[in-house]
């Protein structure tokens, strides 16, 4: 737009500049100042304007390096795919679909193996299982704790008690996965071992899911609790965030029919914002699926599929954090970089669907990820 | 309905929403506790450890006590840079693409959806990536190739920063009135000048903190280091060597045996923690207290 309106004042074709400062004299001696003045004026504006020369290239140049910038964003995520197949090609062609289910058994002590570098035998099956259950172990955990929050933070909450709250939830996003770790390894793991796998195993031993026979706290638990933690804020502050969009008018509504303050939260608020609560329980599982270091500090690390959720265990993103980069010979590194592939594809369809739907509720109102 | 029918219900009524205030309360509680535990460890057990040594001096060898994490401070400082480097102005530029010139367009939202989406692909998966494309072939002519090295650190934290300011950019341009451009283009400013010096000046407060946020989040990463920066336990400021990272050392001193590693893990931990903490609140203050109040 304003390339187009310079370059009609530059184009301007009568009285080419160079005339006009070449004779400027004998305007003024005729006496007619005002009009010639303003002439004068016209003419000096005309020769900075030429001197500044024509902008349209530098406004071109601009806005297609600004598209490159933004078009990079479409090329790394498509660069990360193109890496992440290409490396994992020997795999693929090696074990085909299998590898996401298969098992193997071990000629000596005839339990089931699915890991087995030395022989280059891979199996990605015990690590999904890690992986879903630890992360729908988190969920179980953290949606009622966020979804109370947010309907605390919102609905309850004393003006004055709001800020901090929701600042302090904040915080525990921006805390490094690593630190989480740490603290798991040094307060949490030792305090589920001590007092609250006992009481499991005591309670619920019978249903098979707390085997007491691992004395080390690790273990699929203690992940859950640790990744519930860390997906809490994620998930409470956009359900804050989708409950805030629902119009004071469906709460006013409610409330006028004499509804408890309970039942205004549920017909006037919940409903309406269940799409976005969704959308942000599934971007929070997004997380949980890649969560990574937190993890690989307190699962244990064994690539075994066990009943109990006390046990030792394995998750995708922490495999590759593991064995990377001591991996044993060109199989393995492709058998863990198809796991990486398979977690990209796995978080890219959860996230994208997750934004659909808090999209669909918050009108196309861009949110911003915690 | 009889009266005492009524009565029970308008009680029963009243009781579950006592019980779901109650209920939600315990929530925000437990919750709260975790985060406060978090810190209260963190402070009681870094702060024990803090020293000067821990700033000025390397790790010493197993079984000798002291040492500090110092070249781990410069490592991560190292990164940071190559980070920002990169993610800083291809996340700016299609910031501002997003809110000056697509707005509204298939292409843009597109665009913001996968920022999105890319926000959301796992760090490791990131470190994967990058060491298929950076570590692992060996080009000849292409430096930084073939090996571990504190260049391939920096890319994979400098590309996860993109999303992140590109998408806090675009917000804050959007927040920057129309009148201001306006009066830059009525003044005859060239349309990139005008973008440059008037729309992102104009938000730069914003854009600032936006790319605190996005710095604060990269420096506590640790999973795509693992196999790219690797960590090193000597000095090196060297971008095409193995390098040490502030987040890398906590992890490996956390799963060590040894007690004075441990404690050094915490002071390590304390340091980045320190470091985020201080961004998150210069942001919060910063959006709280009205970005473009001089603005408008």
């Amino acid at each position: 737009m304003p390339s187009s309106l310079i370059s009609v004042e530059v184009k301007v074709p009568d009285t080419p500049v160079s005339h006009a400062q070449r004779k400027p004299e004998p305007a003024s001696p005729r006496g007619k100042s005002g009009v010639n003045a303003s002439k004068e004026e016209q003419s000096a504006v005309r020769t900075f304007l030429l001197s500044r020369g024509n902008s349209a290239g530098a406004d071109r140049g601009f806005h297609w390096l600004m598209v490159l910038c933004a078009l990079s964003i479409f090329g790394i995520v498509g660069l990360i795919a193109f890496e992440l197949v290409l490396r994992s090609q020997l795999s693929w062609h090696q074990f085909g679909f299998k590898f996401f289910y298969q098992a193997f058994v071990d000629p000596d002590t005839h339990q089931p193996l699915f890991w087995d570098p030395v022989n280059a035998r891979f199996s990605a099956l015990p690590f999904i299982y890690g992986t879903l259950v630890s992360s729908f172990l988190a969920l179980l955990m953290a949606v009622p704790l966020a979804v109370g929050l947010a309907i605390f933070l919102t609905e309850m909450c004393p003006v004055w008690l709001r800020s901090p709250l929701a600042f302090l939830t904040e915080l525990l996003a921006a805390i490094p996965s690593v630190i989480y770790g740490l603290w798991a390894v040094f307060v949490l793991v030792p305090l589920l071992r001590t007092h609250v796998n006992p009481l499991l195993v005591a309670g619920l031993g019978w249903t098979g899911m707390f085997n007491g026979d691992n004395p080390t706290g690790l273990g699929f638990l203690s992940a859950g609790v640790i990744l519930a933690i860390m997906i809490l804020p994620i998930i409470s502050s956009l359900t804050r965030e989708v409950m805030t969009a629902v119009p004071h008018s469906q709460r006013e509504a409610v409330l006028a029919l004499g509804a408890t303050r309970w039942e205004m939260i549920r017909m006037g608020v919940l409903r309406n914002a269940r799409i976005g609560i969704v959308g942000s329980v599934i971007l929070g599982l997004g997380r949980a699926l890649g969560e990574t270091m937190a993890v690989a500090m307190v699962i244990g690390a064994t690539p075994e599929i066990h009943r109990s959720l006390l046990a030792n265990g394995s998750s995708m993103a922490t495999v590759i954090a593991n064995e990377y980069a001591e991996a044993v010979g060109d199989m393995h590194l492709s058998a863990l970089t198809e796991i990486g592939l398979a977690l990209f594809v796995m978080t890219i369809v959860v996230n994208a669907l997750a934004r659909l739907l808090i999209w669909m509720v918050t009108k196309g109102a861009p949110v911003q990820a915690a | 309905m009889s009266g005492d029918a009524f009565k029970l219900r308008s009680r029963m009524r009243g009781y579950t929403d006592h019980a779901v205030t109650a209920l939600s309360i315990l929530a925000t509680v437990l919750v709260v506790a975790p985060l406060v535990a978090i810190f209260a460890y963190l402070v009681f057990k870094g702060a024990s450890s803090l020293n000067l040594a821990f700033f000025t001096q390397i790790p010493k060898p197993v079984g000798e006590t002291g040492g500090g994490m110092a070249n781990a401070i410069l490592g991560s400082a190292l990164l940071l840079g190559v980070a920002s480097a990169i993610g800083i102005p291809i996340g700016i530029g299609g910031g501002i693409f997003l809110a000056e010139f697509g707005r509204g367009t298939r292409l843009a939202n597109a665009i913001r959806f996968t920022a999105d989406v890319l926000n959301g692909v796992p760090s490791i998966v990131m470190g994967v990536a990058v060491y298929a494309l950076i570590v692992q072939p060996k080009i000849s002519w292409l430096p930084f190739t073939g090996h571990f090295s504190g260049f391939s650190g920096g890319v994979a934290l400098g590309i996860m920063m993109i999303p992140t300011v590109c998408r806090t950019t675009e917000e804050m341009l959007l927040m920057v009135p129309h009148a201001v451009r306006e009066a830059a283009l009525g003044l005859g400013v060239p349309n990139w000048r005008s973008v440059l010096s008037i729309t992102v000046k104009t938000a730069s407060p914003g854009i600032i903190t936006g790319c605190m946020l996005a710095f604060a989040r990269v420096a506590g990463e640790t999973a795509p280091l693992i196999f790219t920066a690797l960590g090193n336990q000597f000095w090196s400021a060297n971008l095409n060597q193995p390098i040490a990272a502030l987040p890398l050392q906590i992890y490996v001193y956390a799963l060590s045996p040894y007690d004075d590693w441990h404690r050094l893990a915490w002071a390590g931990s304390l340091v980045l923690i320190v470091l985020i903490v201080l961004s998150v609140s210069l942001v919060r203050y910063v959006t709280s207290r009205g970005v473009l109040k001089g603005a408008s």
